[in-house]
């Protein structure tokens, strides 16, 4: 909705929401606004737009070992993954429901698009969706996921996701005062290359989490 | 002219960004190593979003209402309330702190 809104002064109603109906991917295409709005070029705010989307690539090659079927199928399925997809879809030990994340891209798409025609049709009378505190409603969202990935109830507990999470929020934080959008997400998902290392692990290696 | 190029650039980079993976990758079992970097993609992407989508605005670090409602919605978690009731429950918070402040 907040896309309709900052978008169609800019770029127009009817572009705003085909832009949001071929591109589906929030991130980008605030990104590539923002670039805009800011005065710079098509060139710039697309790298930038793609920039940020490009930490499509390790959660595609996270989701593919749970996939199954052809290439082509793999190809489609691929292409409904979004954030919340990704999020709603993963399951404990890096296996990932590709069902459940086929049939929330859906309704996320729904909504986007949805959203960004509401937006665009009452940019005024609407005001900021955040008024609401709706922009809350994703980190709450994404926490209740996250917890049960860090305190798992009937598998033995590790210490390595918390420290690989503490490490990835660090990271974001240092990351964004001096990164295009986009960059600290992905950069922080190269904590989880903390895995590399063989299982046996020592606890007290934690202290990376230092909060802003 | 600008908009329509800039979002067919968008749409087929992104396209290509998503099934990358899973059309080299897909249905087979990677390396044990692999297996456990993998495992721990997902907390690390959740936990950088949740840091974006709460203290982020821009390139600016901030600490606003969006804190304090994840705060409420943590503590609601914490008490195993469901998800959903956690979420309205933070954003009620931070409306009503952005009301007041």
């Amino acid at each position: 909705m907040s896309f309709g809104i900052l978008a169609s002064p800019l770029l127009g109603a009817i572009p705003s929401i085909l832009m949001s109906a071929v591109v589906w991917s929030g991130t980008a295409q605030f990104a590539a606004l923002s670039i805009l709005t800011s005065g710079g070029g098509l060139a710039l705010a697309a790298s930038a737009a793609l920039l940020a989307n490009t930490r499509f690539l390790p959660m595609g090659f996270a989701i593919a070992p749970s996939m199954t079927g052809g290439p082509l199928r793999r190809l489609l399925t691929g292409a409904l993954l979004a954030d919340a997809s990704f999020v709603i879809g993963h399951r404990a030990g890096g296996r990932f429901d590709i069902t459940a994340l086929a049939w929330a891209a859906p309704v996320q798409y729904v909504a986007w698009v949805g959203g960004t025609i509401a937006g665009v049709a009452g940019a005024e009378a609407i005001g900021d969706p955040s008024r609401w505190g709706l922009d809350v409603f994703f980190p709450v969202f994404y926490l209740s996921l996250l917890l049960p990935e860090l305190f798992p109830e009937h598998a033995p507990r590790s210490m390595r996701p918390i420290i690989v999470a503490a490490l990835a929020a660090a990271i974001t934080l240092l990351l964004t005062p001096v990164t295009p959008p986009g960059v600290p997400v992905l950069v922080a998902a190269a904590a989880a290359l903390l895995g590399l290392r063989a299982p046996p692990e020592s606890p007290g290696q934690a202290g990376v989490g230092d909060e802003a | 002219m600008r908009t329509w190029v800039l979002t067919i650039v968008l749409a087929v980079g992104t396209v290509l960004l998503k099934t990358i993976g899973p059309v080299l990758a897909g249905g087979r079992q990677p390396p044990a190593p692999l297996t456990r970097v993998i495992a721990l993609v997902a907390p690390a992407l959740i936990s950088a979003l949740i840091v974006t989508g709460t203290f982020t605005a821009g390139r600016h670090l901030v600490i606003d209402a969006r804190a304090a409602g994840l705060a409420v919605g943590a503590i609601a978690l914490w008490l195993r309330m469901p998800a959903v009731l956690a979420m309205l429950l933070g954003a009620i918070v931070c409306a009503l702190l952005r009301l007041v402040v």
